[in-house]
């Protein structure tokens, strides 16, 4: 079982504890999918979710999937709160432990800010994106459509393009993917590769096609307008011709090989549109699976509560 | 007064000697004085230094005094084994006046610990604009202008400065950083600002500065000082610039020979100063730039800070580490026991060569000299902990740390002013 008070990156989760959540998030889905949404496994348990970052699809998904159990939960964005009129993080997280959270899910702009959270409150912390560190959730959401996919990761071809540097997703990705035995290749301008990101098991390409070649899953990555206004790359469009995914770059790929991107996508910038929606997409499907990964970790991060109790 | 037995750490070497002190100097150095009616302090088994000298300390008197004072800040001294230490300018209101540098001298005097000399800013405000009273300042007592912290920018302001200030015979001591290049970094740029997901800050942001500040000391041929090098192109370009015969001096800190920037990776904010904690090649660059000179002084850089400066996130976290109560033992645990420096060496590189660069008094132990010293057991061992220093500023990354090398008297002007 689980035996952690948070979850805040899988730089330190085992193959093990990767392995129990998607087991039990795969079981979420199932019920999710045949419209159950009303399990009693949160009941009298309250989360709130703190957001200082904008965000629909991970905010909507941590609050469904805590009241498809049952739980009470609390929506703080950071311009509404007493954040704005200055209270420190350190400050926010006593209160809202004196208020008897048993979960709090941050998103933050600043790396490792969920650690100071955590370090600073009884309750359990959930990291939903750390400026660019860590995004364990969608990771695990990202593995557990590629193993219901593929059957399992181990051995997977994984193909992950656009702005690496940035993205706490591309390294949370690495980090579950890497200890599940995949295959990771990146491909991006080289002024948006982070230094060393190879040392950590990610093999850096020369070219999109060297990066999909046979891969199992083909992954875009999110670039943020800003990235081009701060001069990391000339324009969009350039970066469409040379660093995109359309069906020509998609036919390097293993036939049966599945399209993935954590959205918001830029249509017609890291994908092309007949990429979101060809058949082999799975951008959707990854969003159930957000859901389903959501609900077991509050579920077995609350098991872990009940038994240190 | 008498320091009786001690192992002397002079010039020439370390020897068993006594040391005769009187009226706040050194009288007689022999190998046995006799004792007469003359207070003895027994140095058997202990090691007699140069008072040390920390020319880059941040005392934040005035205007910052939650984070550090100036009584606070020498007691941290003595207890670190300094007799001297020159203050930065970055104070509320910057010390770029002979007022303000007036009132740090005479608040070190009446605090009456350590010697307390002021660094007074280069420029107005530290805001790059327009060059501060140097002549003025110097008068009452500035022995440096630094705008520490900031790079003078504009390289014409920075020449005129280097230029002006070497007709007082006062140096300016340069903090090297490229605005633009670091854009809002706060760790090393390399591996583990890769994971941690942390904003990094290249080498060649330092070293760019210290290229331009060494170039326009060579052909201005007026000496220039480079602040805490991290960076071990950085120490390149220093040991070039000195064998081609330019007038440069150097300094670094102990956090950049003692660690590497693995200590980021828990996002502990003490670790977070500036410039960064690099990595392992950096490391051993600096620690062979202390072996061959090309590093004149170790520094503290002593930064203190209040616990909710540094009680935040990474990026919010203030700049700096409170180095004054560690900084010797950190250099006879990893320079010295380690055999990279002899004790002369370790002496040299924490008091006489300031001393030289600054022209302070001090430095060496010889007869008819000033009686600042050290006194201090290196054999002892002991753990960091933040919590216990006398300086208000308890943010130290190498808490639980153990060490070696513990000092037992700290004598100002032969007046003892920190006994163990």
């Amino acid at each position: 079982m689980l035996q952690r008070k948070d979850m805040l990156g899988l730089i330190d989760a085992s193959r093990e504890e990767i392995y129990e959540i998607l087991d039990t998030a795969a079981n979420m889905k199932k019920l999710v999918r045949q419209g159950i949404k009303k399990l009693p496994h949160l009941e009298g348990c309250t989360a709130t979710i703190l957001f200082y970052e904008n965000s629909t699809r991970t905010r909507t998904s941590f609050e469904l999937a805590a009241k498809y159990m049952g739980a009470t939960t609390v929506n703080i964005a950071a311009g509404s709160s007493s954040v704005a009129k200055g209270e420190t993080l350190v400050d926010t997280g006593k209160t809202l432990d004196a208020q008897k959270n048993d979960f709090i899910i941050i998103r933050h702009p600043m790396g490792g800010a969920p650690y100071l959270l955590a370090k600073t409150v009884k309750a359990s912390v959930l990291n939903a994106g750390d400026g660019m560190n860590e995004h364990p959730t969608q990771a695990l959401l990202d593995m557990l459509t590629m193993k219901e996919k593929f059957g399992k990761i181990e051995g997977l071809k994984v193909a992950i393009l656009g702005d690496i540097k940035h993205s706490r997703v591309a390294k949370s990705d690495l980090f579950g993917l890497k200890k599940l035995g995949a295959d990771v290749r990146m491909y991006a301008p080289e002024t948006l590769i982070p230094k060393g990101i190879d040392k950590l098991g990610a093999k850096l390409c020369k070219s999109r096609e060297e990066a999909v070649d046979g891969a199992d899953v083909v992954m875009g990555l999110r670039i943020q307008l800003e990235r081009q206004q701060a001069g990391n790359f000339p324009s969009l469009a350039e970066y469409a011709d040379f660093y995109g995914v359309d069906d020509k770059i998609l036919s390097y790929a293993n036939p049966e090989a599945i399209v993935m991107h954590p959205g918001p996508v830029n249509r017609g910038v890291e994908l092309t549109s007949s990429m979101i929606d060809h058949e082999h997409s799975h951008i959707e499907d990854q969003v159930l699976s957000g859901v389903a990964v959501r609900m077991a970790l509050l579920f077995l991060l609350q098991q872990y509560r009940k038994s240190v109790k | 007064m008498i320091i009786k037995n001690g192992n002397v750490v002079l010039e020439t070497g370390v020897a068993k000697k006594d040391l005769l002190i009187e009226n706040g100097k050194i009288v007689k150095i022999e190998d046995s004085i006799e004792v007469g009616a003359n207070e003895v302090v027994d140095a058997n088994g202990l090691y007699v230094f140069p008072g040390l000298i920390d020319m880059h300390v941040h005392l934040r008197e005035p205007g910052f005094e939650h984070k550090e004072d100036i009584e606070s800040g020498s007691k941290a001294a003595v207890k670190g084994g300094f007799t001297q230490i020159c203050c930065m300018p970055n104070t509320d209101p910057v010390a770029d006046n002979k007022v303000v540098v007036s009132y740090i001298k005479k608040r070190g005097e009446e605090v009456g610990l350590c010697k307390v000399r002021p660094i007074g800013a280069i420029t107005k405000g530290l805001k790059g604009e327009f060059m501060a009273d140097v002549g003025e300042m110097k008068k009452v007592g500035a022995v440096a202008i630094s705008d520490d912290g900031k790079t003078v920018k504009n390289s014409r302001l920075m020449r005129l400065a280097m230029e002006y200030a070497s007709g007082f015979d006062i140096k300016c001591l340069c903090h090297c950083e490229d605005a633009e290049l670091v854009d809002g970094g706060v760790v090393h740029e390399g591996f583990n600002s890769t994971v941690a997901g942390l904003k990094g800050i290249q080498r060649a942001a330092e070293d760019i500065i210290i290229a331009r500040e060494i170039a326009l000391a060579e052909s201005l041929d007026v000496p220039v000082h480079i602040c805490h090098v991290s960076t071990y192109s950085g120490v390149r370009l220093i040991r070039d610039a000195k064998r081609a015969g330019v007038k440069v001096t150097a300094e670094t800190c102990p956090h950049y020979f003692s660690l590497t920037d693995d200590v980021i990776r828990d996002f502990n904010t003490f670790t977070k100063v500036n410039p960064p904690i690099r990595e392992d090649v950096d490391r051993d660059a600096i620690i062979a730039g202390l072996k061959d000179g090309t590093l004149d002084c170790i520094v503290t850089d002593h930064a203190p800070h209040h616990a909710d400066d540094k009680n935040v996130e990474y990026n919010l976290a203030s700049f700096g580490i409170s180095g004054l109560e560690t900084s010797f033992a950190l250099a006879i645990t990893n320079l010295y026991k380690t055999g990279v420096l002899s004790l002369n060496e370790i002496a040299e590189r924490m008091s006489g060569a300031p001393a030289k660069i600054l022209n302070l008094e001090g430095g060496k132990i010889v007869k008819g000299g000033v009686a600042d010293l050290m006194i201090a057991n290196l054999d002892e061992e002991w753990v960091v902990d933040g919590e216990k220093f006398l300086s208000k500023g308890k943010n130290t990354p190498f808490n639980g740390a153990k060490l070696c090398g513990v000092v037992k008297y700290t004598l100002v002007n032969g007046e003892i002013k920190y006994q163990a």
